[in-house]
């Protein structure tokens, strides 16, 4: 306030400056993008959060054009994304860049995870930026689950009706809190209408909100590199990490080529493999839903496949729903579980890389009996599967202790 | 005197802090009665889930009718003699043969054959695992010691021609039966067990 009244009347600095003096746009582009310093040795793996960034701007936009065409009603839905497909105006390849992107948001934040597995980004000082992350997780999966509602087509309707009675697993009020769910007492026009609201509104909001905060506590502590390094211990005297190059342009312009590589992977999909063979829009949501019967194969989408399999691996309706949600759930405490004092795979020893390699493939497994027939050898399978899944968890605290690792250089150090 | 004015009375704030956050957690949680109640059914919703009739007068034996109430698929089976007749062959590999988990049935459902008329079955075809409609399938199979009923495509479960469950199946429960009632011989009201039509 002062330094306003002091400089009444002399117009000096220019327009940048008269922002400034009333906005901190100077000063937090210097703290978020030109002067915030992230390790110079970033490999592929750092890309996923950027590319996570360029999804959700993808399915805003997209989001928003379909919302002008689409009608949340059970009489009109299914029509109306006929209509947008085949009436709209270039309406196909929206709907395409949408239902693409929501498997392609899937494919990187799950990349953007494993990374963090790989080099230890969820271990202190960074616990609390996994844990908002992993709520981005839950609001992703909660924003996936609403929309696929919305076609209002067989799978959407009895995939709806398989999670939703999940719930009614709940000993005591299972039953009340899915009818509060449903909005009715079988899934209606009512659901479909608060799932619309929950899909475009109330869940986008969150995940900004969240990104933003997830954002924010990064660049409170700094990124992480595939060292597991601290560059912050080694400053120029002007106090910039030696082995930091500024986020812009340095890390930008990386990016930008991750983004034209992305970009172009997922045009790919949209024009030539939007069905993605069954995977990315499933083959029963082509016909309308039909409350009277069961599609004669019941799969969700292949990005819940993993947790699927878990829930039928169980021949129990609550003992599969407390795994389920278990699974989806245990990761929130890696930073907890994981008792190793060297962050990065680097430096760990051949019981974590033998652990997470199990694990990394155990989910790939897990996936694909995901989409298989709930029969015989698929449900063994998934069940010995789901053990590997668990104990990687459950015994993480034990192995992370005996392992073995290796010297963590002080400085970062770079491979080939 | 100054030094009066100055000094902070501490539990003076303490007690006004708590006072008026208790009191405004009291009244958000106000606020928020009328926004948790529109989740719930509306008006509307219940008037559509008014009971549905059902004529079986033309009904053959073996023959099924599926209608939907509130929404729920209902499938009304008209047994055969010989059904009737099998059912007790498959008592000892189902998981709860009496009817004796209460909610799955009214009282007047809780007895051999699940239904007010021994021929006339009522449940509500939603398995009591996840929800999915289960699929008629009345063939006499021996060899896979299959003696009728309903099999859910979803996750397996396996259900006898009076909607019973059987062991070893992820579904916990038999098939709901739905309240009923016989408006006259040829007649059923789904939906409702009492009073006029």
């Amino acid at each position: 306030m002062a330094r306003i009244e002091a400089e009444v009347g002399k117009p000096q600095g220019g327009f940048m400056k008269w922002i400034d003096d009333r906005f901190p746009f100077t000063e937090t582009m210097k703290y978020h993008a030109t002067e915030y310093y992230a390790s110079k040795n970033f490999n592929i793996w750092y890309v996923f959060g950027v590319l996570a960034m360029v999804v959700l701007v993808i399915q805003l936009l997209t989001g928003i054009f379909l919302t002008m065409n689409y009608k949340p009603a059970a009489a009109e839905a299914f029509a109306s994304v006929e209509y947008i497909m085949r009436d709209v105006e270039w309406g196909w390849l929206i709907r395409y860049m949408h239902s693409t992107g929501a498997s392609f948001f899937f494919i990187v934040v799950y990349l953007h995870m494993f990374r963090a597995m790989l080099y230890g980004s969820y271990k202190k000082p960074r616990e609390l930026i996994w844990l908002i992350g992993m709520l981005i997780f839950f609001v992703l999966i909660a924003e996936a689950f609403a929309g696929y509602l919305l076609p209002w087509g067989q799978m959407s309707y009895w995939g709806a009706q398989v999670i939703i009675s999940l719930f009614g697993a709940i000993p005591g009020i299972g039953e009340a809190l899915v009818e509060i769910i449903r909005g009715d007492y079988s899934i209606s026009d009512i659901t479909l209408n608060r799932f619309f609201a929950l899909h475009v509104i109330a869940l986008p909001l969150a995940l900004i909100a969240l990104v933003f905060v997830h954002i924010v506590a990064l660049h409170e502590v700094g990124s992480n590199n595939p060292d597991g390094v601290d560059i912050k211990k080694h400053k120029s005297p002007d106090g910039v990490p030696l082995d930091g190059v500024a986020f812009h342009p340095y890390h930008t312009s990386k990016d930008l080529v991750a983004i034209i590589v992305f970009l172009i992977i997922f045009s790919g999909v949209v024009f030539f493999a939007p069905e993605m063979g069954g995977y990315f829009i499933e083959h029963a949501n082509f016909e309308p839903a039909n409350m009277t019967a069961t599609p004669e194969h019941i799969a969700p989408v292949w990005y819940f496949t993993p947790f699927y399999a878990i829930l039928r691996a169980v021949p129990d309706k609550l003992g599969g729903a407390i795994l389920m949600a278990a699974a989806v759930l245990l990761p929130v405490f890696l930073p907890w579980l994981d008792r190793a004092r060297v962050k990065s795979i680097r430096y760990r020893g051949w019981i974590y890389r033998s652990a997470l390699g199990t694990f990394a493939v155990t989910f790939l497994v897990l996936g694909w009996l995901g989409t298989m027939p709930a029969e015989g050898i698929y449900v063994n399978a998934a069940r010995i599967f789901t053990a590997l899944y668990f104990a990687f968890f459950l015994l993480m605290p034990y192995y992370t202790t005996v392992d073995k690792t290796k010297p963590v250089p002080d400085r970062v150090v770079y491979h080939g | 005197m100054n030094d009066d004015a100055d000094r902070l009375d501490r539990d003076r704030r303490h007690f006004l802090t708590i006072a008026t956050a208790v009191t405004g957690l009291a009244g958000a949680g106000v606020a928020a009665i009328p926004f948790l109640s529109s989740l719930k059914p509306s008006a509307r919703a219940q008037a559509l889930g008014a009971p549905v009739e059902v004529p079986v007068g033309s009904m053959q034996p073996g023959e099924m009718v599926r209608v939907l109430w509130r929404g729920k698929l209902v499938f009304v089976l008209r047994r055969s003699e010989d059904m009737l007749d099998r059912l007790p062959d498959v008592v000892d590999q189902l998981r709860d043969p009496n009817s004796e988990v209460v909610e799955q049935q009214p009282q007047y459902a809780a007895n051999g054959f699940r239904s007010v008329r021994p021929e006339f079955l009522v449940v509500e075809g939603s398995c009591t695992h996840l929800g999915c409609a289960p699929i008629q399938d009345f063939e006499v199979r021996p060899s896979e010691n299959w003696e009728g009923g309903f099999f859910c495509p979803c996750h397996g479960s396996k259900f006898d021609l009076a909607g019973r469950v059987f062991k070893g199946v992820p579904a916990p429960t038999n098939l709901r039966v739905p309240p009923h009632r016989f408006v006259s011989d040829d007649l059923i009201l789904i939906g409702q067990d009492t009073g006029a039509a």
